[in-house]
């Protein structure tokens, strides 16, 4: 059958349908009865070409495939008991058991352990509840009775036993002992049955003894069977469904309406007319009653069928191939007769004419003022001067003490870690004259002298201790390893310590402590036993050390060196390896802490000596001796200076000189050869060849004596014109300003030629090349100075401390006149001072006093943060200082000069002097006459204090 | 000719004035003082800036139009006056004061 013509007729069918609902009127949808039976057949031949028409997709499932196929179940056939005993017996529905009485034939019995063992029906194990059935073999129980006789628990069923028919009695087991015992025995093979065979099958139940074998158990395993297509087998509907076709009996009718050409597309002129007055003008239809629908339809045949529904779609996209690409683009430009063109346009000059006043304005405007210029900003800024905010004054953010070591002891020293934040070193000396000294010479041997290294994580318990031979006034940390501290003697001699082994316990304190504060209470170790003390590693022979106490030190900056000749060399490792120590014994020295053999100093490295003190200096210790010495004579006869602080130009980490000398070698194509070694050990100090001079050092440097003055000289030795020794040259100026001791000698964080010096009552600062004079000096405070520090973040600012326990802060640009701020941090002088950056956001100062507390100040904003352009307000300030400086040697100069001139008036109108003009010879003459009377008089002073011989005295020559 | 020249050296006399940059509508510069990429960049970037303030000016209100626009940046003001055939842009580095 061809599916095409059936579609054909369901469409034809269809149209029928639609028919039949229109009234009755058309040609072929005539008011036969029939025609409601055509559309149910129609129905049924649909029906019937669906299922004609796609035999293969008829669903495989349904009685078909059940017919043709063998059953999908896999059933599992229960083998006999008595060739599976282990097999549980499965009896379906209730058990006897279940309830009421039991069935006739049944009787409870008591299987001991033992007879469970023997007959494997041990409970819970072999025999359950789910599975409580069990069949025993008649010979075994008749040999049971037969072994244990009485004791047997069959015993009392003995007689129905011997009795009982079968091969086999059932056993079931009674786990709830519902009928006494913990078992019930069918005696009679009825019985059996009827327990094993429910009562459910009757009939079937009582089919014989074989029965049991027969027992089945259907377990439905589903598997999926693909359906597999087959021919379609006629079963007669077809004629069901050509009975239900309709097909065309008739031959159609045709109709064909005429109208003549002329008559197409004519005007049409419609008017009004009477109905009357034509013949067929008016046409009525009257409602009349259909006879044919009075016909009920009763009863309809219709048939539905279900085809699934099948589509087949497609879709293709289409892979674009990538692709690299590129674009580049040309911003357009006129040509130049373009643009000449556009230049000389009319239009051009109007609009530059209308354009050109709107510019000026806004431009003036701009130039005017900054509309945009944020004015809160220039508020803060306001706020931060002295006097108008809370915010301005040193706060106190921690302070440190230690009533063993450092109680009643005056700090002589503080030094900040340059690497680890929050860890400050102090070094404390006993408060103690010289005379006292020597009194108490037992006391002071017996108290170690330390430096403590505080962390500002614990503020009761020094993190460290260095321990030194004498007490210390001075010392420092190695700026390129921090782990090496140098320390000067109150004797003169120079120490060395290593604290590497205890870096770490800086890094992290505490850590070490909760160790041990775990011990029971009573046992704990002493706190004070806890820190570790380090003993020096290296100190200076005492012959060659100073002969005074050392008062300043300095680590050289890592990228120099001195050598014996105190010329400037660049160091090839960079790493600080000289130190520069002065004292009150008339000089400054160099030392080098490298080995003086060479790098065999170190190999030994690894062993340490009983006291645990690391080798890293042995070859230093004891023996060594400095190898530059700076005298410090006076430019007249009468004793030389004595230095208490130094201060060099060159700055540790400027490397501007070592560039310079980059550049020049690089000009010069003459650069030298390799350095030596790293580390400390390495490298042998003074052998000079290979290493470049660094020509734009400063060899000249300040020094501030014990007399308050300020000593400017070059510690480059040279040879000395009498006694052809080589000797540091004479000072190139001095000035005793200060009117005591100096001691602070400080170059500005910010200007490497300004210096600030600070002795007895005045403070003063000068500038490198101004010898006249200091270009700023304070006049005599109130109170004795004791210390001062520039601030590390404000170039006009600096902390000067006071004997009374108070700390002055000048602002160079605030006022000259006055400190900005006193502040008074303790009831002791404060002897040292010094001001560190730990972040941006905080600055601290440590300040120390004479009763051996640490105090760790906070420094407030407006100390803190620079005022805009403040360097170079400074600078100019400085600038000016210079100029007035020059100006002040100009009068000097002019007073001189006038002072010179009013005598010469003076002895002109006493009648002494000529009124005329002296010649040049005469001017002569009168010189060496006044020479003359000056020799006379010298003479004679002489000989009246008997220091001069008459005899000896050659009269010179006039 | 003579008038261009003039009006750009009188600008450029102002303080602070970095540049002055004639550009025609399309953005295409005709006279400059500045080297020729930075010329081309502002040309391009002011005049689509420009088109797109008087886009906003217009929308809001079709009788007004952009008259001048002073772009105030960090470092520099840029300044613009706008036209039918010509644009006149000027750079200026306002006084710090």
């Amino acid at each position: 059958m061809a599916d095409n013509e059936e579609s054909e007729k369901e469409k034809q069918q269809e149209e029928k349908e639609m028919d039949t609902l229109s009234p009755p009127k058309t040609a072929e949808g005539g008011s036969k009865p029939g025609s409601a039976k055509s559309r149910q057949g129609s129905a049924k031949s649909r029906q019937g070409s669906a299922k004609s028409g796609s035999p293969p997709k008829t669903p495989a499932s349904g009685k078909g495939s059940a017919k043709g196929k063998p059953k999908s179940s896999v059933s599992k056939t229960k083998e006999p008991a008595e060739e599976k005993k282990e097999e549980p017996i499965h009896v379906e529905g209730p058990g006897p058991l279940a309830d009421g009485p039991l069935p006739e034939g049944c009787q409870p019995i008591f299987l001991a352990t033992k007879t469970q063992e023997l007959f494997e029906v041990t409970c819970g194990e072999q025999i359950t509840e789910d599975h409580p059935y069990k069949l025993v073999k008649k010979e075994d129980i008749l040999a049971d009775l037969r072994n244990r006789a009485a004791v047997c628990d069959f015993s009392v069923f003995k007689p129905q036993i011997l009795d009982y028919p079968g091969e086999e009695i059932l056993l079931i087991y009674d786990a709830d002992f519902k009928h006494g015992q913990n078992f019930v025995i069918a005696l009679t093979e009825e019985c059996k049955n009827s327990i094993l065979h429910p009562p459910k099958a009757e009939g079937e139940g009582g089919t014989g003894e074989g029965g049991e074998g027969g027992e089945e158990e259907e377990e439905v395993e589903y598997k999926y069977i693909p359906p597999v297509p087959k021919d379609w087998v006629s079963q007669g509907s077809e004629k069901e469904i050509e009975e239900e076709n309709v097909f065309e009996t008739r031959p159609r009718i045709k109709i064909s309406i005429k109208r003549v050409r002329r008559e197409f597309g004519t005007p049409v002129e419609f008017s009004d007319r009477n109905v009357a007055d034509a013949k067929d003008g008016y046409l009525e239809c009257t409602p009349y009653e259909d006879k044919t629908f009075e016909l009920k339809a009763m009863e309809i045949d219709k048939s539905v069928q279900a085809i699934p529904h099948y589509d087949n779609t497609g879709t293709q996209t289409d892979w674009k191939h990538p692709r690299n690409s590129t674009t580049q683009y040309m911003a357009r430009e006129f040509d130049d007769k373009e643009k000449k063109e556009a230049e000389n346009a009319e239009r051009m000059g109007e609009f530059l004419e209308s354009v050109a006043p709107r510019f000026d304005l806004a431009l003036q405007q701009n130039e005017i003022m900054n509309v945009f210029y944020d004015d809160w900003m220039g508020l803060a800024d306001e706020d931060g001067s002295f006097g108008s905010k809370a915010d301005n004054h040193l706060k106190e953010y921690q302070s440190f003490t230690d009533l063993q070591f450092s109680k009643d002891k005056t700090i002589t020293c503080i030094e900040w870690h340059p690497t680890i934040k929050g860890v400050v070193a102090v070094s404390v000396s006993e408060k103690m004259s010289f005379d006292q000294r020597i009194d108490q010479a037992a006391k002071v041997i017996m108290n170690p002298s330390l430096i403590l290294i505080w962390s500002f994580l614990d503020p009761i318990h020094p993190q460290l201790l260095l321990e030194a031979p004498e007490d210390i006034q001075c010392f420092k940390f190695c700026p390129t390893d921090p782990n090496i501290v140098a320390g000067g003697c109150l004797n003169g001699q120079l120490v060395l310590w290593d604290i590497s082994a205890h870096a770490e316990r800086l890094r992290t304190p505490r850590s070490n402590r909760k160790k041990t504060s775990n011990t029971l209470p009573g046992f704990e170790d002493e706190s004070a036993l806890d820190i570790p003390i380090v003993r020096y590693c290296a100190v200076s022979s005492i012959d060659h050390s100073h002969k005074a106490a050392i008062t300043d030190l300095l680590w050289i900056p890592d990228h120099m060196e001195l050598n014996r000749m105190g010329i400037p060399q660049e160091n090839k490792q960079q790493q600080c390896v000289q130190i520069m120590t002065c004292a009150t014994d008339h000089c400054v020295l160099v030392w080098d802490t490298r080995s003086p053999k060479g790098p065999s100093g170190g190999d030994d490295k690894g062993i340490k000596n009983p006291m645990g003190v690391p080798n890293t200096f042995k070859y230093l210790d004891l023996t060594w001796k400095p190898h530059l010495k700076v005298t410090l004579m006076k430019s007249e006869p009468g004793g030389d200076h004595s230095p208490i602080k130094f201060s060099i130009q060159e700055k540790q980490g400027d490397r501007s000189v070592l560039a310079k000398l980059e550049s020049q070698s690089k000009e010069d194509k003459s650069g030298g050869g390799g350095g030596g070694g790293g580390g400390f050990g390495f490298g042998k100090p003074g052998s000079g060849k290979e290493k470049r001079t660094l020509q734009d050092v400063k060899t000249h440097f300040y020094v501030g004596g014990e007399e308050g003055e300020i000593i400017y000289v070059d510690w480059m030795p040279q040879k000395d014109q009498d006694s052809g020794k080589i000797l540091t040259p004479k000072p190139d100026f001095y000035n005793a300003l200060h009117d005591g001791p100096v001691n602070t000698l400080q170059r500005s964080a910010f200007f490497k030629d300004i210096v600030l010096c600070v002795g007895g009552w005045t403070w003063s600062i000068w500038k490198e090349g101004v010898n006249s004079g200091p270009i700023l000096s304070s006049s005599a405070s109130t109170k004795h100075l004791t210390a001062a520090h520039w601030s590390p973040s404000r170039a006009g600012v600096f902390y000067v401390t006071r004997e009374d326990g108070s700390i002055e802060v000048w602002d160079l640009l605030d006022k000259t006149h006055e400190p900005s701020l006193v502040q008074s941090i303790s009831s002791a002088p404060i002897t040292s001072i010094y001001p560190y950056q730990i972040s941006s956001k905080q600055h601290l100062l440590a300040v120390g006093d004479n009763l051996g507390t640490l105090h760790i100040l906070e420094i407030p904003w407006s100390l803190r943060v620079a005022t805009p352009n403040e360097t170079v307000g400074v600078s100019n300030y400085f600038d000016r200082e210079v100029k007035r400086r020059a100006f002040v040697v100009d009068r000097w100069n002019f007073r001189e000069q006038e002072k010179r001139e009013i005598e010469a008036e003076h002895k002109r109108k006493a009648g002494i002097a000529p009124n005329v003009e002296l010649t040049e010879e005469e001017v002569h003459y009168r010189m060496k006459q006044q020479y003359a009377a000056f020799l006379e008089e010298e003479s004679a002073f002489l000989r009246e204090l008997g220091l001069k011989e008459d005899i000896d005295e050659p009269l010179p020559e006039v | 000719m003579a008038e261009i020249e003039e009006t750009i050296k009188r600008l450029q006399a102002h303080k602070g004035v970095i540049g002055v940059i004639v550009v025609s509508s399309e953005g295409i510069p005709i006279r400059s003082t500045l080297d020729n990429s930075t010329t081309v960049q502002y040309a391009t970037l002011v005049t689509s800036l420009c088109g797109k303030a008087r886009h906003t000016v217009r929308d809001l209100d079709p009788a007004n139009d952009l008259s001048f626009v002073r772009i105030r940046s960090k470092k520099h003001e840029i300044m613009v006056a706008p036209d039918k055939d010509y644009h006149l842009i000027c750079v200026q580095a306002p006084s710090d004061a």
